[in-house]
């Protein structure tokens, strides 16, 4: 048997390693192909012994049992009479396909037929070829049981007494994982060669590094990064976790092909291109063909070239109760969790369906008392039918709230992290067609009725959006129409929205300010909100990365006093060719990178702390990706967050005092080490000199053999006088006048 | 630190030397002539025409009588300096690529490049000074008194040991090696740099006992000249053409950037055309001096520590001579030192 991805050694990982010939595997092919009309038979076994006379019966109401799964008849079965005249218990069955052959092995086995009898149901085949003679041991024996062996703790990471964060850094062909040391060099954790072959991603709690090889993707965790589980998808470009780790999606072009042998996947699997696994017994739970955007009705297993993929074709609630999928134009089909089947048995036909997402938190609308899960999506115009955006309750699949749109080119869903607002943002065109706007309508999702507030209209076109984690303002960047094929980036507007001060409940959105003539195109909120970095990313001539403040503690704008903000540019950085920024998970450090799959000018990533301040630069050749390893969400209740907040000042003493510790340290350290260095270079100085010293004299040379003027025929011009003194006389005119005399 | 800005050659400079005495500096460059420069004040001496090709190299003799170059017209050519002649001409089957003189200057080696069939040798030349009143100093020895060959990865840069005892090569293959110079045998070979990095200088103390390599791997090495030990490295971000070792301060001066052919296709800022200065002890950078608008192909440091100079792809030579403030800075462990 060929090596599965199951028994795989870290080398096997390498595409250099050349493999040996297993001839096994072809034999493997053969033996198939042999008995492949065996495909659609099945051994019954477990069946009660009756006398033959009652035969009959049995396999009528064997039948009825067999025909859940496939189509068989009676003659298909044949139930063997022995000598004494009764059954042996056991039959053989004939499906109409090997697709419900296996179905029945599926499905079937270890089903009770009545109190007595349990049916196992076996492939004729796999009879065929592991019960074949010699393969199985006449004596049983007991299987070694594998000790228990400790597993790694997979949140060791979050133990750190200094609460640390660590990132993977995948530059070259290597991985490495590194503790955030601030401004000193990072700590390495592990680094290793050909990690991965296309990128590496944490999953969303930080418990899993997944890395992406041809054979499929591998998990690694705990503190010394070791296998976790594997997922055999062959040729996989795209993996999604489940927001709570319990499932992923992986995605390859290639519809999978699935061989014989292969212990995970299965006849379901094969030709598919998408499977969504269960992470915690490493299974498929249901594989799908994927669907292509704009590609019409998706022309299963061809793969045309230039269609867009969607991805992530799965989106997961965020329970992971449920996860849905989009038939572009059709359909929404949910699939409940852990089972992966249809919910309802049939999918949402929706008319026109553009885009949906789901609530990005599991929210309680004012005056709904049953579970729920909301999800929206949009439909656009219609013949004369408007355009539409609308909030579906799951389960009940019941819509909740809808809103009719006119003149739509574009529509995109915003949830808050919390899901207490979605922001539509609507991107509308005049009649002539000729000029654009959009609009943003906000749904507050939490307020009885799900109102929704519009959000004057702005005449350029919104290119980025994205509102504060766990607050209630956002930040837009517009740009008015470009030229085509300018060289210069075109000019955009950054705009902060905030809400009105309104007691308790966030009052109307209104503008605070905006920043115009920038070329920002990119916006990252720190993940605790309040700071906002805003930068120009991916772009050939501008750099800048803005750190703004949301709640300044200082003074504020005098007509801005009303606003639930105090608006701050706090430092503006630029870091040469940056194409990504990201945060760290708690919201203290960001990291700006430039990675070699843009571009090869300056590649490496700079930390700076969320106010700006470059912490360090680290230019890195051929640097490709920098993340952060996410955390887990606390334990901490409210209460007691409130009390840390509390007694901050308390605790950063605390800090405060082992960062200066450290420095001291640092620099104590510092110090002895270029001691050391140094006395070390003046010794071999010294031992240097004594020893040619010592040649020279072996020799008879004189202590000056060097000098020119020994060398034997050398002219003796050269005389020592100590340093000369160059005088150099220069005339300068000062000025110059011609006076005409007469 | 104003530099002296002497703009006499057409073409790309590669090598520049300055005399013993710190008095005069010689260049060579792609333009097939040699200039000699007063250091002081950056005024033209002269110029030595002859060569037929691009000059490759150049090296003054301890005493300053006798000026050796090596150029892409296959030739090794002697000057007398005051005068201007030239007094000798070696012919090689290939281009040659560096000379040196011996520390006593009775000798003189040449790199020739691996071309046409032709491995890559260094050939040392005796060298006589005529009466020692600077005549007839074209009496030389026609054939060279020693050839290595080099089988393995040609060599690029050469120079004498302390006392002439060892002819130090760097190779083409980023491997360092040390030979006898009597008997021509390869003492010892490290692989110092990066494989298949060429080392493009090889620069010695005022002693001998050490020396710098730079290398196209981004990172310059000090290395003892006894035992090839490799005792500093120095790391830069761009590739180096050239390394020098200062007197009087324990610095050292690396100088590259962005390789010729690539810079049209990068920006500006992206080449590195800087002189960047590293504690030759401590290994740290210390400071950078910009100026040049293409890599720096070549550095020397005035032998007495005073001043430096630096060619660049840009066709000037700069001279810089140092600033008090470059004299005064030290570490504190230095001054410790110094006190004690």
């Amino acid at each position: 048997m060929a090596p599965s991805f199951d028994t795989l050694s870290e080398q096997d990982l390498h595409e250099e390693e050349e493999e040996e010939i297993d001839f096994s595997d072809l034999k493997e092919q053969l033996d198939v192909k042999l008995d492949e009309g065996l495909d659609t038979f099945v051994v019954i076994d477990g069946l009660p012994v009756v006398p033959e006379e009652s035969r009959q019966k049995l396999v009528k109401f064997l039948l009825r049992k067999l025909n859940t799964v496939g189509n068989t008849s009676e003659d298909a079965v044949f139930m063997p009479v022995s000598d004494k005249g009764s059954t042996e218990g056991f039959a053989f069955v004939e499906y109409e396909t090997p697709e419900q052959a296996i179905a029945a092995v599926k499905q079937l086995h270890g089903v009770p037929l009545d109190k007595k009898h349990t049916l196992s149901v076996n492939k004729l085949m796999d009879i065929e070829r592991y019960g074949r003679e010699g393969r199985i041991e006449e004596e049983y024996v007991a299987p070694e049981l594998e000790q228990f062996k400790e597993k790694e703790h997979l949140r060791s990471w979050m133990g750190d007494s200094n609460a640390r964060d660590q990132f993977a850094l995948y530059r070259n062909d290597k991985v490495g994982v590194f503790w955030n040391n601030k401004a000193n060099p990072a700590e390495n954790v592990v680094d290793r060669a050909h990690w991965t072959q296309l990128f590496v991603q944490w999953s969303p709690k930080g418990t899993f590094l997944a890395s992406v090889h041809p054979q499929g993707v591998q998990l690694w965790g705990g503190a010394s990064f070791s296998k976790q589980k594997q997922f055999p998808h062959p040729f996989v470009q795209l993996i999604e976790f489940s927001p709570l780790e319990g499932y992923l999606t992986t995605w390859s072009a290639r519809p999978i092909q699935v061989e014989e042998g292969q212990p995970i996947l299965t006849y379901e699997e094969d030709g598919k291109n998408i499977i969504v696994w269960d992470i915690e017994t490493g299974k498929p739970l249901r594989s799908f063909v994927s669907h292509d955007l704009a590609a019409g009705p998706a022309d299963e297993g061809e793969v045309q070239p230039k269609k867009k993929v969607q991805w992530p074709a799965f989106k997961w609630s965020a329970d992971e109760k449920y996860v849905a999928r989009m038939l572009q134009g059709q359909s929404i089909s949910i699939y409940e969790l852990p089972n992966m089947n249809l919910l309802g048995k049939t999918s949402v036909k929706i008319e026109g369906v553009n885009d949906f997402e789901w609530s990005p938190a599991t929210v309680t609308r004012e005056g709904v008392k049953q579970y729920e899960q909301l999800l929206c999506f949009w439909t656009p115009e219609i013949g004369s039918n408007p355009a539409r955006v609308a909030m579906m309750s799951v389960p009940s699949k019941e819509i909740v709230r809808t809103r009719n749109l006119f003149n739509v080119s574009d529509v995109k869903l915003h949830w808050q992290s919390q899901g207490a607002y979605v922001c539509v943002k609507v991107d509308r065109h005049s009649k002539s067609k000729k000029s654009m706007a959009t609009n943003l309508e906000i749904f507050r999702v939490r307020e009885k009725g799900v109102p929704v507030e519009v959000v004057d209209s702005l005449k350029d076109t919104v290119i980025n959006f994205a509102w504060e984690p766990n607050g209630s303002r956002f930040v837009l960047i517009t740009t008015g129409e470009n030229p085509v094929g300018a060289a210069v980036p075109p000019k955009s507007s950054v705009s902060f929205f905030a809400p009105e001060k309104k007691g308790n409940t966030a009052g109307n959105f209104k503008l605070v300010r905006t920043i115009e003539k920038k070329t920002s195109n990119g916006i990252y909120w720190s993940p605790k909100g309040r700071f906002v970095v805003v930068a120009t990313v991916h772009s050939q001539s501008n750099f800048d990365i803005d750190f703004w403040d949301m709640d300044f503690e200082g003074e504020k704008v005098e007509g801005e006093k009303d606003l639930a903000a105090n608006l701050q540019l706090m430092k503006t950085n630029e870091h040469y060719g940056v194409t990504d920024i990201e945060w760290d998970p708690t919201g203290r450090y960001v990291v700006s990178s430039a990675s070699v799959w843009t571009h090869s000018m300056e590649n490496g990533w700079n930390l700076h702390t969320f106010a700006g301040q470059t912490l360090s630069e680290n230019p890195t050749e051929k640097f490709k990706q920098f993340v952060w390893r996410p955390r887990p969400p606390t334990f901490l209740s409210k209460e007691e967050q409130k009390q840390v907040r509390k007694n901050l000042r308390e605790y950063s003493k605390e800090f405060d005092e082992e960062d200066r510790y450290a420095v001291d340290i640092a620099n104590t350290a510092v110090v002895e080490k270029r001691k050391r260095v140094l006395n070390e270079w003046l010794a071999w100085m010294r031992r240097e000199k004594e020893m040619s010293s010592e040649e020279k004299e072996a020799f008879g040379y004189p202590e000056d053999v060097d000098s020119p003027k020994l060398a034997k025929d050398a002219p003796t011009n050269v005389d020592d006088q100590g340093d000369a003194v160059v005088e150099e006389i220069v005339e300068e005119i000062i000025e110059e006048t011609e006076e005409v005399i007469g | 630190m104003r530099p002296i800005l002497l703009s006499g050659h057409e073409r790309s400079l590669n090598q520049i030397r300055f005399n013993k005495d710190g008095d005069l500096l010689f260049s060579v460059s792609k333009d097939k002539n040699v200039c000699a420069w007063w250091t002081a004040n950056g005024e033209r001496l002269g110029t030595y025409a002859g060569h037929q090709g691009a000059i490759w190299t150049v090296d003054v003799s301890p005493n300053t009588v006798i000026l050796a170059t090596g150029s892409a017209d296959n030739t090794v050519r002697l000057w007398n300096i005051k005068t201007g002649e030239c007094v000798k001409v070696w012919d090689f089957p290939t281009a040659v690529k560096r000379v040196a003189f011996s520390p006593d200057g009775s000798k003189l080696l040449a790199v020739t490049e691996k071309r046409m069939g032709f491995l890559g040798t260094i050939a040392v030349l005796d060298i006589a000074y005529g009466d020692g009143q600077g005549n007839n100093l074209d009496s030389q020895a026609d054939e060279p008194s020693l050839r290595i060959t080099c089988t393995e990865s040609k060599a690029t840069v050469a120079g004498w040991s302390f006392l002439g005892k060892y002819i130090i090569a760097g190779h083409e293959d980023g491997s360092v090696s040390q030979y006898d110079p009597k008997t021509g045998d390869q003492l010892e070979n490290v692989q110092a740099h990066e494989f298949d990095h060429q080392i493009n200088d090889i620069q010695f103390s005022a002693d001998r006992t050490h020396f710098i390599t730079a290398s196209k791997d981004k990172s310059a090495k000090l290395m003892s000249a006894r035992e090839l030990a490799i005792l500093k490295t120095y790391t830069a971000d761009t590739p180096l053409n050239s390394a020098s070792i200062t007197a009087k301060k324990d610095y050292v001066i690396l100088g590259g950037g962005q390789a010729a052919m690539d810079v049209t296709t990068t920006s500006a800022r992206q080449g590195k055309f800087e002189a960047r200065f590293y504690h030759k002890i401590f290994e740290d950078e210390i400071g950078r001096v910009r100026g040049h608008f293409g890599p720096l192909n070549t550095i020397d440091v005035h032998p007495a520590g005073t001043a430096y100079a630096s060619g660049g792809e840009d066709g000037y030579v700069r001279i810089h001579h140092f600033d008090k403030g470059y004299f005064d800075f030290m570490y504190e462990v230095e001054r410790e030192q110094l006190r004690k």
